[in-house]
């Protein structure tokens, strides 16, 4: 039995009267792509911002590596091998491409001309490397999603979360960065991701999540997952799964 | 070593000066800059590099050359000695008010009403403690010895000052290029971006503080040798936090050589301004204000940033930069 590198147990987070996350537990296990979905404002977010640091739960425990990590500040985290990426992009724009990895990759390089070299092979691994003396301000929508991932990666991280890195971007984009994230889960970084493309879940999740209002309501493979009349009604509201397969039958 | 050659250049450059010249109003003139450049200095290391705004860089200031003043004055301690315990209580004090400050979470204005507040408060205890002389201020007496830290012609007193400008350049220079740079730049453009890459935000904020209040309060103590006079409203008078301020952010805040040119600047338009108006009080304070609304509108990294020809702002126009941040 492999052990679980994420554990995440009886997390609850409310916000004044809203239970924003609602005793979650789940387990994300090591060198795999774990996917997180569920409706706009189910508490994804917010349970990302838990497990990075960013915000303190209310109730449970965060065990990572099986060391309880709970209430750690998010630097300490990323020092643990935790890095994430933030739904909504957070570059530093004054800064080039380059100068925005090197930030990530200071964490193991003391030296300014290593973490500037480091920065530049990560850039080139995640197709950044025209872009590297640009400011960060001139990328595209696209281009900053990958600033993201670069970014991140340049922690050398053992697990990545991953917040909608999709969101925002065209068919054509999606295409080309979704190989991206598989070959870095091929080289052994364990990722919980949070997206809303299914498409991309699909073909890129072994197992997934699913939460709504605050809870777990289902979990699986994709597959599984998306037959299932809990998440079909979370998603398209009550009645939803019964009235398609009605309507399937008239049809 | 090429990345401290234009910090040569400029030193050699101004250390030529005394031989071109031998006009006390020039050199005075001079080291009056450098002194603005040397405090401005300071408060470019932690808010043209770090983001964080101080309004009270005074309290390090007047902390510098109150400690060197007093020490002499009072427990005949040598001028020299002072200097470096000056500036070591500069960056105590910076440290303390950091500490307390970033502590709390304090960001953007409020962070600079705070230091303003510090400041005021350091002012206002100076201007009725005994041991600063309260109202009467503190006279450093006469002694023209080098060993004194005191010089019979204004040469020494420019180059020592030059010196020590030249020293603050090379020690932000240094942190420009280390990962203790890179972690402060980062933290000015966005404090969550750096504390998920590891960084720890406090512990930068608190470094930056702790070496900018030093840089500043060697500016302190250099006064009060040069001047040999304190009191209140000059050590810890709002005066020094503008001109520590304004040099950088005309000059190019966040840039070396920004608190250097902008201090050869302001004190320019200030003493251009004493010449054309007879010396109406508060009238070189306007033309700060009105140079301070033209750099921040039309300059925004101010003349280093101008002369460099690049500024972010090119690049925001069609970016979505805006559109994320709202």
């Amino acid at each position: 039995m492999v052990e679980a590198l994420l554990r995440i147990e009886n997390i609850s987070k409310r916000f004044g009267g809203l239970r924003a996350v609602d005793e979650v537990s789940f387990d994300v296990m090591p060198g795999r792509i774990t996917a997180l979905i569920g409706p706009n404002g189910a508490g994804k977010t917010t349970l990302f911002s838990i497990v990075s640091g960013f915000l303190r739960p209310d109730d449970g425990r965060i065990i990572y590596g099986g060391i309880d990590v709970t209430g750690e500040p998010p630097h300490r985290l990323a020092r643990r091998g935790i890095a994430r990426t933030f739904q909504i992009v957070q570059p530093f724009a004054g800064l080039t491409v380059r100068e925005n990895i090197a930030v990530g990759c200071h964490l193991s390089r003391r030296h300014r001309a290593d973490a500037l070299a480091a920065a530049g092979d990560i850039a080139r691994a995640i197709d950044l490397g025209a872009q590297l003396e640009r400011p960060a301000a001139a990328l595209t929508v696209a281009g900053r999603k990958r600033l993201e991932l670069a970014r991140a990666l340049a922690i050398g991280p053992k697990l990545l979360l991953l917040d909608e890195v999709l969101a925002g971007l065209n068919p054509s984009e999606i295409r080309d960065i979704v190989p991206a994230i598989r070959d870095i889960a091929r080289r052994g970084v364990t990722i919980l991701m949070v997206e809303h493309v299914m498409q991309a879940v699909m073909s890129l999740a072994a197992h997934v999540f699913v939460l709504a209002e605050g809870r777990i309501i289902a979990e699986g493979s994709p597959q599984q997952v998306a037959a299932d009349r809990r998440v079909i009604e979370a998603y398209l509201g009550h009645g939803a799964a019964s009235r398609m397969t009605a309507g399937a039958g008239h049809g | 070593m090429k990345a401290y050659l234009p910090i040569a250049v400029a030193v050699a450059l101004f250390a030529a000066v005394p031989f071109l010249t031998a006009s006390n109003v020039v050199l005075n003139f001079l080291v009056m800059a450098l002194l603005i450049a040397l405090a401005g200095q300071g408060w470019n290391l932690l808010g043209g590099y770090g983001g964080q705004y101080s309004f009270g860089h005074a309290a390090f200031f007047g902390t510098g050359a109150y400690v060197t003043a007093i020490l002499q004055v009072r427990y005949g301690v040598n001028a020299w000695l002072g200097l470096v315990i000056g500036v070591a209580a500069g960056a105590l004090v910076g440290a303390a008010i950091g500490a307390l400050s970033f502590r709390s979470g304090l960001k953007g204005s409020y962070f600079s009403l705070v230091t303003l507040a510090f400041a005021e408060v350091l002012r206002i205890t100076a201007s009725v403690a005994p041991i600063t002389g309260a109202g009467v201020g503190t006279l450093i007496k006469l002694d023209l010895r080098p060993e004194a830290f005191q010089f019979q012609s204004r040469a020494p007193f420019y180059w020592i000052a030059l010196g020590l400008v030249g020293a603050s350049l090379i020690v932000v220079r240094a942190i420009e290029r280390s990962r203790f740079g890179a972690y402060l730049v980062a933290v000015r453009e966005n404090e969550n971006a750096a504390k998920a890459l590891g960084v720890d935000v406090f512990m930068v904020k608190l470094g930056a503080m702790t070496i900018s209040a030093a840089i500043t309060a060697a500016a302190g103590c250099f006064y009060a040798q040069y001047f040999l006079f304190l009191d209140a409203a000059i050590a810890y008078g709002p005066w020094i936090s503008i001109d520590a301020l304004l040099a950088p952010i005309v000059g190019g805040a966040g840039m070396l050589f920004g608190p250097l040119i902008g201090a050869l600047v302001i004190k320019t338009l200030g003493e251009a301004t004493k010449l054309v108006t007879g010396g109406a009080p508060g009238l070189d304070l306007v033309i700060y204000g009105v140079v301070l609304v033209a750099v921040v509108g039309l300059a925004p990294r101010g003349i280093a940033g101008l002369l460099s020809g690049w500024t972010p702002r090119q690049f925001r126009p069609g970016s979505s930069a805006d559109q994320n941040h709202g």
